[in-house]
């Protein structure tokens, strides 16, 4: 036992006394493990708490005098006859207990040999879907539960589009009580497939089903023998090795000062957490706001001066000048600034009994600052059941929208998307006090009054001229599975080792980029086609070759990409193909998906395909291989002068 | 060295503790000289370095406390330089409230819970930190890290603030305030691992030691000082004991243990069966009375 003189001492010398190596040490070490923070959610009964207490009591989180307790528990309020009622272990308030429902978020701990866990065991009532939304903000991933009996259910869907808005990537889809059907795998894999078309327009990185019944324990820790069919891991052996690194952690240095530390005339510091990013002395900041600059002289702790603190660090930091700073500033490098800027548009959960209206005066918080806000206008609402956008004037309890903000003054702000730790807010009523909305914002408006277009003599046939080629689109529309990438694979390269400057869009790295907020929706498609057109053009400007293979069915959408570019530079190769040939090669097995009624708005199937009416090439492909077709291309651009 | 675990956690209490000196007018550390207790101040020493903490801290004492954690708080606060509010029920003590006679739950109610009300509301305090942690009972599981309480202190549990990330909701009226949880996240050995790395002075209480002891049901009670009833013969016996939890010595269970340092807790705790709170008479007077409790506007 340290005497309190000595304790008192050592604090301010900041200097604590060594001790010797022991099995505690060990497990100070041993806690060096990774972290995890997930949530589970979904709808109302499909057994989020069983499956939290379940876990608490497999991992060994739950002593005996509280096992005690919960086998009286169950007796008095369970809803399992007479067996353990595990969601009793976390519906810890009276009125849930009596109700047999969670009301608010609970937030546990255990830990397994591999990992430490925080889990938040979320409510699946409407009612309380702030309470989702809270535990999901604090969340890596999520646990998404599904009633085997049920299926795919509305209040599914808004818990798995609030998952996406606040950014979590990993998703586990549980099809639970799977123990009451008959642990049948073709309930499972419609589940699945249900959902699947859902979340193709969310942006999750990952989705892993696993069939579960919390009740009884299959496949949460262990593998269970009722499900043979099922061979994945189980859901514990899930957590424990999901990789949770995003790409945030390049994101640049933030720090929001929290609270300026002047302990006496000699020292001014600025206290804060490091939002992201890292910041070492020496290094030169700037305040986003003020835009004034300064250096970095001292990054101050209880512990001892650092060279260096990164994100998620708690310091002060001193600066070479007096430059005049306050609670609420954020620091950043002066060559990568957040925007700072009073009017943005962004993501709304909105929260209240009372209705969000535009116009009405909020106080907005984000990072340290609080300002005053409105709500200009509602740009749309999300119809969560169809996934469309709905006009609306006002906005009631769970709805998500996206609105235009303005503030009354400038705040500093990354997009969320970039980085959540300076893009999320939250907005409270001025009168109240209540917590009304949670918000991620997108971008900050009136652009164009910031970037100034570019004017330049460079034009594109001064950058074609250094390439030597004469820039344009090769643009394969065809069914799927007619054979488009394969052949416009085999032009590339041949191009390619011909010296030509080539490009190469397809589905592949246009929808988990660019246009990964897309789904399938004969509005999407167009919308999909219009944007990789205005690449495709941006690139012929670049002086570029570009190839296109996108299955493009409608007329309409060729003819616009067509018409925004020059004569000749649009070449339209029809891809043709039987419908019957397509699905007996089905590469990808689409269209046995598409049969079994798993995939919505499939061409060919319950989507028209628009045969070109006039193509600067045919290729009918029946019985010919894709090195064949790929010469016709050929053949063509040496006709064109195109390429040699 | 701190394990990253506990560099995470520090590094978020000491942020939660600096949120609540920069947005409040009014704040107080209740301070109630337990192991979490210490912890939350060594906290709150880190988290204004070079500057000490900006509030002061508040102890409700219902004058049954050991006497080790009075010397030792006494001693603690004056050695760090911090103001000290030590706040006495008088309305209590006049009417005779005590453990013996008024049963635990009455005694907590008007000691405990009634004298923190009237201290927060004689010095008009808007924000008052609290060592309660998640892993400790399961309606604290469901409590914010910033806990609204109305005109009355009482928590509403049904109508709690949504938290979204780290940005807190601080506003409050006139007369409402917040109670403020830097250690929710943390688990009773995590505690106990930053004790011990930290080298955070302890009452050694937690300790094992020979001590005079009667059995009381299934808890032991220590003999603390002459106002201990002791039933017909009943004749106290010494026993190596400690505890896990601290509060009025005839309400505190202690166990039987060897582990006589820190480390040797932290072993101990590897192997328990038994809950923390296990040992707090106060909590099983009926189900949910924890709940109950903090609707009252207890801690
Ligand atoms: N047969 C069976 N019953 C289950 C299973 N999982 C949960 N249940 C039962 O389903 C009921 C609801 O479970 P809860 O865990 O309270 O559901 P929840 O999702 O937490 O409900 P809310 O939080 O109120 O939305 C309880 O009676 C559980 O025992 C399972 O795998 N199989
Ligand atoms: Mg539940």
């Amino acid at each position: 036992m340290t005497s309190l003189r000595l304790y008192s001492e050592a604090l301010f010398r900041g200097n604590l006394h060594a001790k010797e190596e022991t099995i505690v040490e060990r497990m100070l070490a041993d806690q060096n493990k990774s972290f995890l923070r997930f949530l589970t959610c979904g709808s109302v009964d499909d057994g989020k708490s069983t499956l939290i207490g379940r876990l608490l009591f497999e991992s060994q989180r739950i002593y005996e005098d509280q096992l005690v307790t919960l086998e009286s528990d169950s007796r008095r309020f369970g809803t399992t006859g007479d067996e353990i009622d595990y969601a009793l272990l976390v519906d810890g308030l009276d009125d849930e207990r009596q109700q047999g429902i969670t009301i608010d978020v609970a937030y546990r701990f255990f830990t397994t040999s591999v990992r430490a866990f925080m889990v938040a065991d979320t409510p699946g009532h409407e009612q309380y879907t702030r309470n989702m939304a809270t535990g999901a903000s604090n969340s890596d991933v999520a646990i998404l539960l599904i009633d085997a009996r049920k299926g795919v259910l509305p209040q599914t869907k808004r818990h798995a589009v609030i998952c996406s808005l606040l950014g979590i990537r990993h998703i586990v889809l549980a099809v639970n009580k799977i123990d009451l059907v008959g642990y049948d795998r073709a309930i499972f894999d419609q589940i699945v497939a249900d959902f699947s078309s859902f979340a193709s327009q969310l942006s999750f990185a990952s989705i892993m089903p696993i069939p579960i019944s919390a009740r009884y324990g299959d496949n949460v820790v262990t593998p269970s023998d009722n499900i043979s069919w099922y061979q994945g891991v189980t859901l514990l052996r899930y957590l424990e090795t999901i990789d949770i690194k995003s790409h945030h952690e390049a994101a640049p240095f933030r720090m929001a000062v929290q609270w300026v530390n002047r302990p006496n005339l000699d020292f001014r510091g600025y206290s804060g957490t490091v939002a992201s990013g890292a910041v070492t002395v020496g290094d030169k900041i700037a305040v986003a706001e003020s835009g004034r600059a300064s250096t970095v002289k001292s990054l101050v702790t209880f512990d001892g001066n650092l060279d260096q603190a990164r994100a998620g660090e708690a310091v002060t930091i001193t600066l070479t000048d007096e430059v005049d700073i306050a609670r609420g500033d954020v620091l950043c490098p002066p060559d990568d600034r957040p925007s700072v800027a009073d009017q943005f548009s962004a993501h709304l959960l909105w929260m209240s009994e009372d209705a969000l209206l535009p116009g009405r005066q909020y106080l907005l918080r984000v990072g340290m600052r609080l300002v005053p806000a409105t709500i200009t206008s509602i740009k749309h609402k999300l119809d969560i059941e169809r996934f469309e956008h709905l006009a609306a004037t006002q906005l009631s309890m769970n709805e998500i929208a996206v609105c235009n903000l303005s503030t009354a003054s400038p705040i500093a702000f990354d997009a969320y998307k970039d980085n959540p730790e300076t893009g999320g807010f939250i907005l409270i009523d001025r009168f109240t006090n209540a917590t009304v909305a949670v918000g991620m914002i997108d971008f900050a408006l009136r652009r164009a009054t910031n970037i100034h277009q570019q004017h330049t003599t460079v034009d594109q046939e001064a950058r074609a001229r250094i390439k030597s080629q004469k820039p344009c689109v090769l643009w394969f529309t065809g069914l799927s599975g007619s054979g488009k990438s394969s052949i416009s694979d085999v032009v590339e390269k041949r191009l390619h080792a011909r010296g030509y400057h080539t490009y190469g869009l397809d589905g592949d790295n246009v929808r988990h980029g660019l246009n990964r907020d897309l789904g399938f929706t004969d509005a999407d498609r167009v919308e999909n086609v219009r944007r990789i057109g205005e690449v495709s053009r941006l690139f012929v400007d670049a002086g570029l070759i570009v190839l296109c293979s996108f299955i493009s069915p409608f007329e309409a959408e060729r003819r616009m990409i067509r018409e925004r570019m020059k004569e000749d530079e649009f070449i339209e190769i029809f891809v043709d193909t039987p419908i019957e040939e397509c699905m007996r090669r089905d590469p990808k097995g689409l269209y046995a998906k598409a049969q079994r009624g798993e995939i919505k708005n499939f061409t060919g199937f319950d989507s028209p395909y628009e045969t070109p009416s006039a193509p600067e090439l045919h290729l009918r492909t029946t019985g010919k291989s894709a090195e064949e077709l790929a010469d016709e291309v050929l053949g063509y651009l040496r006709m064109k002068s195109i390429a040699i | 060295m701190l394990s990253e675990h506990l560099k995470r956690l520090e590094a978020e209490s000491i942020y939660i503790i600096r949120e609540v000196a920069a947005e409040f007018r009014n704040p107080v550390m209740l301070y109630s000289i337990g192991k979490d207790s210490g912890v939350m101040l060594h906290l709150a020493m880190k988290a204004f370095y070079p500057s000490k903490p900006p509030f002061p801290l508040l102890h409700v004492d219902t004058t049954w406390k050991f006497r080790d954690m009075i010397t030792f708080r006494d001693n603690l606060a004056a050695s760090l330089g911090l103001e000290l509010i030590v706040h006495v029920n008088q309305e209590g003590i006049d009417r005779g409230i005590n453990p013996f006679d008024s049963g635990s739950s009455l005694h907590t109610r008007v000691m405990k819970t009634e004298g923190l009300k009237q201290a927060l509301d004689k010095y008009g305090f808007d924000a008052a930190f609290g060592g309660a942690r998640r892993d400790e009972e399961k309606s604290r599981a469901k409590e914010r890290i910033f806990s609204f309480r109305g005109a009355n202190h009482g928590w509403d549990p049904k109508n709690q603030r949504p938290e979204l990330w780290r940005l807190y909701n601080t506003r409050v009226h006139q007369n409402e305030s917040i109670r403020v949880f830097p250690l929710s996240n943390w688990t009773e050995l995590d505690i106990w691992l930053y004790t011990l790395a930290e080298n955070i002075p302890i009452v050694p209480l937690y300790l094992a030691a020979e001590r005079p002891v009667v059995r009381r049901g299934e808890s032991l009670i220590m003999v603390d000082d002459e106002r201990m009833r002791l039933n017909d013969g009943e004749r106290p016996v010494m026993k190596k004991v400690r505890f896990r939890s601290l509060g009025c010595y005839p309400l505190s269970g202690a166990v039987k243990s060897d582990a006589d340092t820190v480390e040797a807790v932290v072993q101990e705790m590897m192997t328990t069966r038994t809950s923390e709170r296990q040992g707090r008479l106060i909590d099983t007077d009926e189900a949910a009375s924890m709940e109950r409790k903090k609707r009252e506007g207890y801690f």
